[in-house]
């Protein structure tokens, strides 16, 4: 238990590793669900190429698109997509970079199923046994004086133990098959290590100072829309508990404050009052439906442009120089960063 | 678990400890793959060795670039390498090592699959079956109407029926396998020869001091790049809180008077709006992170934290009417 409690929580630590483990855990189930599957070739030659060719394509198309179902990027990234321009431009390089993210943890899944079956053979040796050769094999008379079709039959008739008497032929044939799929599949391994590599390896030297930058906005899209969904919980919480407290103060008016004045001492009324003051400071202002309609249906149609209003943040710094200035003889001391320091030489010589 | 524990805080303590604990890792995935991979000889004198040579080589070719591509190193050579000059000169030295550093660790698990190949013994056998002299073995099956070369290609498939009733398969296999078994030894010894002399003649030709230099530099191009990501995130969370907690307050409809609130209260808002603004260290635009994100690649800072270390600290004193020390801090 404690072990998949710390396994969870470094897999949560950020949305990257996150996705990571999804992708680790798919990979794994894709090769647990390909030892699992019971393959079964039909052995006739009208279907054995589309039995085996179809099982090597569909699963990894299967498993490609629950890549794209489990990874959470993906509403993000049609959510961006689709947004209307409002106070915010749009910037296709990110919307590009979240594709490209998605769809690289997407397909490991699908390259964990293609290799497996390629290196186990089956598949190959099911699709392609109607184009053996026997005669590579030795010197084998079972071919002679058959006509085409029944050719075929024999030759489709190779993956299937139990059908196939000639079992020196089909383990002949089957291990020439399997060491054919087997090159196919370090090919292909080989193939995706080299592209992986390039990309990867390759990229830093174009275009580094844009790939930072769109890594960021990226990343903080997503951080935002968590942060609003936070702001918004806190606020339908704050909401709600203002909204029961009028509603009772509303009902039993008289009753409520005289028994507030008769129970109720000085020391709560402040606690009280602190609540009710974090409450009102979370609702932001927002206390009207109406309101509350307004701010959700602009965040999606007009979402702000990036830029945090500096003179909000200068104009409560003084504020609380003068707050402490007028507060003050007993020392201020808030912490021992630079920021302080300056109030404090401001302290000094308005002091004076 | 604690056990565990510590292990993994060990291993994570710097970075040169988890590149040698991913390179660990992906040696014994090689093994791993080599035992779960079915070596199947296709048996046939024309395809042998080349299927043989073929698994030998193209797995650590793939191992290789697997060990380069999950090295944390090879990003931050290649970006040490190609950015521009700006602030900060460049020192090829740190450049060479991280490169040295990368190859020797990528090298590592493709070695172990060839070492496990060759004293396993199947690849050798599969490939080099058809070149041994069948006169050196007594039982060779006459009666199947096959060339000897053909024969001595089935050698390494167990079920064939020629073989069904003689010791040759045997017998050629035990021999072929000690060969293998005997190169594998060899590189073995040769390697370990090999990096015994480099570590021990080493000293004699580098400098110990810049080598010291380059290690230090090197490590902190990997600390400085790590915290520089981290940095980013703490950062863009907090812009997006404060984004959004603006966009809530810009909807208010009607005006709001800002009462002076008590100094209790205002403290406790401050200290936690101190502390936010702080993590933004006054980037609070869009334009502005662009331009921050740009000049950090285009002209990284100098490496020079005078400036932050030795910030003068004010010392405010208060004194009564006498001249006597009341209070006094930084």
């Amino acid at each position: 238990m404690d072990k998949f409690r710390m396994m969870f929580q470094f897999l949560q630590a950020n949305q990257e590793s996150f996705m990571n483990g999804i992708c680790g855990i798919m990979a794994l189930a894709s090769a647990q669900m390909y030892q699992v599957f019971e393959f079964s070739c039909p052995c006739m030659p009208e279907y054995n190429y589309t039995y085996g060719i179809g099982l090597l394509i569909v699963p990894p198309i299967w498993f490609f698109l629950l890549g794209f179902v489990l990874n959470n990027n993906v509403s993000v990234l049609a959510e961006e997509w689709k947004r209307p321009i409002g106070k915010r431009h749009k910037d296709p390089t990110i919307l590009r970079y979240m594709f490209c993210s998605i769809t690289q943890r997407s397909l490991i899944a699908p390259a964990v199923w293609v290799t497996v079956s390629l290196m186990d053979g089956k598949s190959f040796l099911c699709a392609f046994s109607i184009n053996l050769d026997i005669e590579r094999f030795g010197n084998y008379s079972v071919m002679n004086g058959l006509t085409e079709t029944d050719k075929l039959k024999l030759l489709a008739r190779i993956p299937c133990e139990m059908l196939f008497e000639h079992q020196e032929i089909r383990l002949a044939a089957s291990r020439y098959i399997k060491c054919i799929s087997q090159a196919c599949g370090w090919m292909f391994l080989l193939m995706m290590t080299l592209s992986a590599f390039l990309i990867r390896a390759i990229r830093p030297c174009f275009s580094q100072a844009t790939f930072l930058k769109t890594k960021y906005w990226s990343h903080y899209i997503d951080v935002e829309r968590k942060m609003f969904d936070e702001a918004c919980k806190d606020h339908a919480k704050s909401f709600a508990k203002v909204c029961i407290h009028q509603y009772f103060e509303n009902i039993s008016g008289e009753m409520q404050t005289l028994h507030h004045h008769r129970t109720t001492g000085k020391d709560d009324s402040d606690d009280g009052e602190e609540d009710k003051r974090s409450d009102e400071e979370k609702l932001m202002g927002i206390r009207a439906q109406d309101d509350m309609n307004k701010v959700l249906w602009n965040w999606h149609t007009c979402k702000p442009a990036l830029a945090l209003r500096k003179e909000q943040m200068e104009g409560e710094n003084n504020g609380k120089l003068n707050g402490n200035a007028k507060g003050a003889a007993n020392g201020l001391v808030n912490g021992h960063n630079h920021e302080v320091a300056k109030k404090e030489w401001a302290v000094y010589y308005s002091k004076v | 678990m604690d056990r565990l524990k510590l292990v993994l805080q060990y291993f994570q303590s710097n970075s040169e400890s988890i590149s040698n604990g991913i390179c660990i890792i992906l040696a014994l995935v090689s093994v791993k793959v080599y035992t779960s991979f079915d070596f199947n000889c296709p048996c046939l004198p024309q395809y042998n060795k080349l299927y043989s040579l073929g698994v030998m080589i193209v797995p650590p070719i793939i191992l290789f670039f697997l060990g380069v591509l999950v090295n944390r190193h090879t990003g931050v050579m290649i970006e040490e390498r190609m950015r521009p000059i700006g602030n900060r000169s460049k020192n090829p030295a740190v450049v060479k090592y991280l490169f040295s550093a990368m190859i020797q660790r990528a090298l590592l698990a493709p070695m172990v699959w060839i070492l496990v190949t060759l004293l396993d013994g199947k690849i050798f056998i599969c490939a080099f079956s058809v070149s041994v002299d069948p006169a050196l073995f007594s039982g060779l099956p006459n009666n199947t109407g096959l060339d000897v070369i053909k024969i001595m290609a089935k050698v390494p498939c167990k079920e064939d029926s020629i073989f069904r009733n003689s010791s040759f398969r045997k017998a050629v296999s035990r021999y072929v396998r000690c060969y293998s078994q005997a190169v594998g030894w060899s590189i073995l010894l040769f390697l370990i020869v090999l990096v015994a002399m480099g570590r021990l003649i080493k000293p004699y030709f580098d400098d110990h001091a810049t080598s010291l230099q380059t290690r230090y530099w090197s490590n902190y191009l990997d600390v400085e790049q790590k915290l520089f990501e981290e940095t980013c995130v703490l950062h863009a969370r907090d812009f997006a809180r404060k984004c959004v907690v603006q966009f809530f307050e810009d909807m208010r409809e009607d005006a709001v008077l800002r009462l002076p609130q008590p100094l209790f209260l205002r403290n406790s808002r401050e200290e936690w709006e101190d502390k936010e603004e702080e993590r933004l260290h006054g980037v609070s635009k869009q334009e502005q992170v662009d331009q921050l994100l740009n000049k950090w690649y285009h002209s990284k800072p100098e490496l020079d934290v005078t400036r932050m270390a030795h910030r003068p600290r004010t010392c405010v004193t208060w004194e009564d009417r006498e001249g006597r020390t009341l209070y006094s801090d930084v």
